[in-house]
């Protein structure tokens, strides 16, 4: 028997979870899984594709409740990602599932070409993406795909930060007529209440939290660490820190990255992905070209051998935690 | 149904019009359309249940060119089919022109983007397969080049099409015998091709690639129920053309002005045989 995961969260991270009101939800892939069954209840065009990967995309269900919606492509990402524009192609709504790390690789000349290139809407699910799979080491980690994908023209990435945010994206992507690649992870994540009560659209930003001293701009899962930094900071330092949820990597919110880059005092960009080509340079290049100077750090995982842990080691290791990006906006402050 | 001997001629007005818009634009893949270029004539002008006016239709039958450097062929063969007027080819990579040197669907009559070689099967099984899917009765057919069976992609699709018993489906093999480098057979061997093919599930028929009544024959229904088919067209690699013929270096070879005046010379001959035969 392998001993339980160890918690994302440290004791000190559960009770500002807690003063916050933030209630457990499940994991994203749960929500994704439900989502999608709902919506191919009603629509019989929906079709899920998967590569031996029914099972860790939690579709299951799916494929029992609607066997002719389900198509098994077995071990085979490239096959996978053809086989979904040529479905697509032909009218069919469909859901590419297969870890982000083998999606984002082996079938990358696919993705570009015969999905995007050829504009097929078909969405493509990158599963246990980042280091969901902390332990099972690189082959299994998908550091990469917001810079490959980011490269792609006629993609729209979505990472979803919450539940909310997962079941929206799902439906968004079930009605979008161009391309879409859906990442996120298998770790049951807080709900994030947003500060203002704007309906999710893709390529829109979420602000979770005002304020003017730093501004927080993260994607998918290492959001929550984000806001509960801020309510931290808030309460140690009295700092007033801004969390704005990037959920659409592309096309990026540049909106509402101007404005915290010119509201607030300092930015720090947090993602579960390398810190070449992801979110973080995504935001430095919008920032950079408006003319704005600002104090600014990237926090990601570096360009190193990647440690060795589970993803909440990870996430402690590299600094994605709410100890750590506190203590990141303190030094960017210049305060002990 | 246009007979064999007119067929024939489109054949030979095919190749003169390939080599036309290579000269034209500068460039292209000369060996590779020239070796399929009587494989699409049957398909477009026998086989296939598509036209201009019926390209929107859910249930046409489908192309997807997996062997997409031969561009040229499939531009002139959907311009007699009226997809678009030929004059448009005066652009054929040209700055921003649709007519770009490996096919897309910004073309009318393009299925699917292609020219990364081991992509169109997949994506024909898909196509297939939502046939079956919606039981819409239409048919997918791929034409991928004998070098091009290197990518293993073509093998994961084999096994799927296979799998999925999808008798609608055809892949051609325009089996030329050559590649960039070389023979296929010195550069990696996949001989015996057609025992690869049954072992993998599909019913298998080897065809001469420029005989159009055996391509027809080949092509007209599914070789065997519950099975997908393959079609292995043995052809010569700059067919019609003497120098041309099975010499490697005009894969992507553009004739100098003497070579393209003796290469219709070559087929303004041809055009006239036949045409006088039938007089
Ligand atoms: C994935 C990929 N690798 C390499 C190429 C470059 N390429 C274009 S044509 C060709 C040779 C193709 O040989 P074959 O499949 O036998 O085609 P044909 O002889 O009919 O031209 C190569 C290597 C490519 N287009 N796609
Ligand atoms: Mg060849």
């Amino acid at each position: 028997m392998s001993a339980p995961a160890p918690s994302m969260y440290s004791p000190a991270a559960k009770a500002v979870a807690e003063k916050l009101g933030l209630t457990m939800g499940r994991a994203n892939l749960e929500e994704f899984a439900d989502t999608l069954l709902a919506l191919a209840k009603a629509d019989r065009n929906i079709l899920a594709v998967t590569s031996d990967s029914r099972g860790s995309g939690k579709l299951g269900p799916f494929g029992q409740a609607l066997p002719k919606q389900i198509v098994e492509v077995g071990i085979a990402e490239q096959n996978l990602v053809g086989i979904a524009a040529g479905l697509g192609s032909c009218g069919k709504n469909v859901f590419a599932v297969s870890p982000a790390c083998f999606l984002t690789a082996r079938s990358l000349e696919q993705v570009k070409n015969d999905i995007c290139y050829s504009d097929h809407p078909v969405t493509i699910v990158g599963i246990s993406s980042g280091v969901s799979y902390g332990a099972l080491g690189t082959t299994h980690h998908s550091l990469h795909d917001f810079a490959v994908m980011r490269a792609i023209n006629n993609l729209t990435i979505v990472v979803p930060a919450d539940n909310f945010e997962t079941r929206e994206a799902v439906k968004a992507a079930a009605a979008s007529l161009t391309p879409v690649y859906l990442r996120f992870g298998k770790a049951p994540l807080y709900n994030l209440p947003s500060a203002d009560s704007r309906p999710f659209a893709m390529g829109q930003a979420r602000v979770l939290r005002e304020g003017s001293d730093v501004a927080f701009l993260a994607t998918g899962e290492t959001v929550i660490h984000a806001q509960l930094a801020a309510a931290q900071l808030e309460s140690t330092s009295g700092l007033q820190c801004r969390v704005v949820s990037l959920p659409t990597l592309k096309p990026l919110d540049s909106a509402a990255v101007l404005a915290a880059a010119r509201e607030c005092r300092a930015v720090i960009t947090a993602e579960e992905h390398m810190v070449n080509g992801g979110l973080g340079e995504a935001v430095a290049g919008v920032i950079a070209q408006a003319g704005i100077g600002t104090r600014f750090k990237i926090v990601g995982i570096p360009d190193e051998y990647t440690v060795t842990g589970s993803q909440a080691d990870i996430f402690r290791h590299y600094g994605l935690t709410m100890e750590g990006l506190a203590a990141t906006a303190l030094e960017l402050l210049g305060r002990p | 149904m246009p007979t064999d001997r007119e067929l024939a001629l489109k054949s030979l007005h095919y190749r003169r019009s390939v080599l036309r818009w290579i000269k034209h634009a500068g460039a292209g893949h000369t060996g590779g359309s020239l070796s399929c270029v009587d494989i699409l004539n049957v398909l477009y002008n026998r086989i296939l249940r598509v036209s201009p006016a019926t390209f929107t239709d859910p249930k046409r039958d489908r192309y997807i060119q997996s062997k997409g450097h031969s561009v040229e062929a499939l531009f002139v063969v959907l311009a007699d089919r009226g997809f678009f007027p030929e004059s448009d080819l005066e652009t054929l990579c040209g700055y921003q022109s649709d007519y770009v040197g490996h096919p897309t669907r910004h073309v009318a009559g393009v299925e699917q983007n292609t020219g990364a070689l081991g992509h169109g099967l997949p994506i024909a099984v898909g196509t297939a397969l939502a046939s079956k899917l919606d039981d819409a009765g239409f048919r997918a057919f791929t034409l991928l080049g004998d070098g091009e069976l290197a990518e293993g992609s073509n093998w994961e699709g084999a096994l799927a099409g296979a799998h999925y018993k999808l008798d609608n489906l055809t892949a051609i093999i325009d089996c030329n015998t050559l590649q960039i480098t070389g023979r296929t057979k010195d550069v990696m061997n996949h001989e015996p091709l057609a025992e690869k093919w049954s072992a993998f599930g599909w019913a298998v028929r080897t065809v001469d690639g420029h005989d159009l009544a055996a391509l027809t024959a080949a092509l007209e229904k599914p070789l065997e129920p519950g099975k997908p088919s393959c079609v292995i067209a043995r052809t010569i690699k700059g067919k019609g053309i003497s120098f041309m013929e099975d010499v490697g270096k005009w894969h992507h070879g553009v004739p100098n002005d003497d070579e393209f005046a003796r290469a219709n010379a070559e087929l303004d001959a041809a055009i006239v045989q036949l045409s006088g035969g039938a007089a």
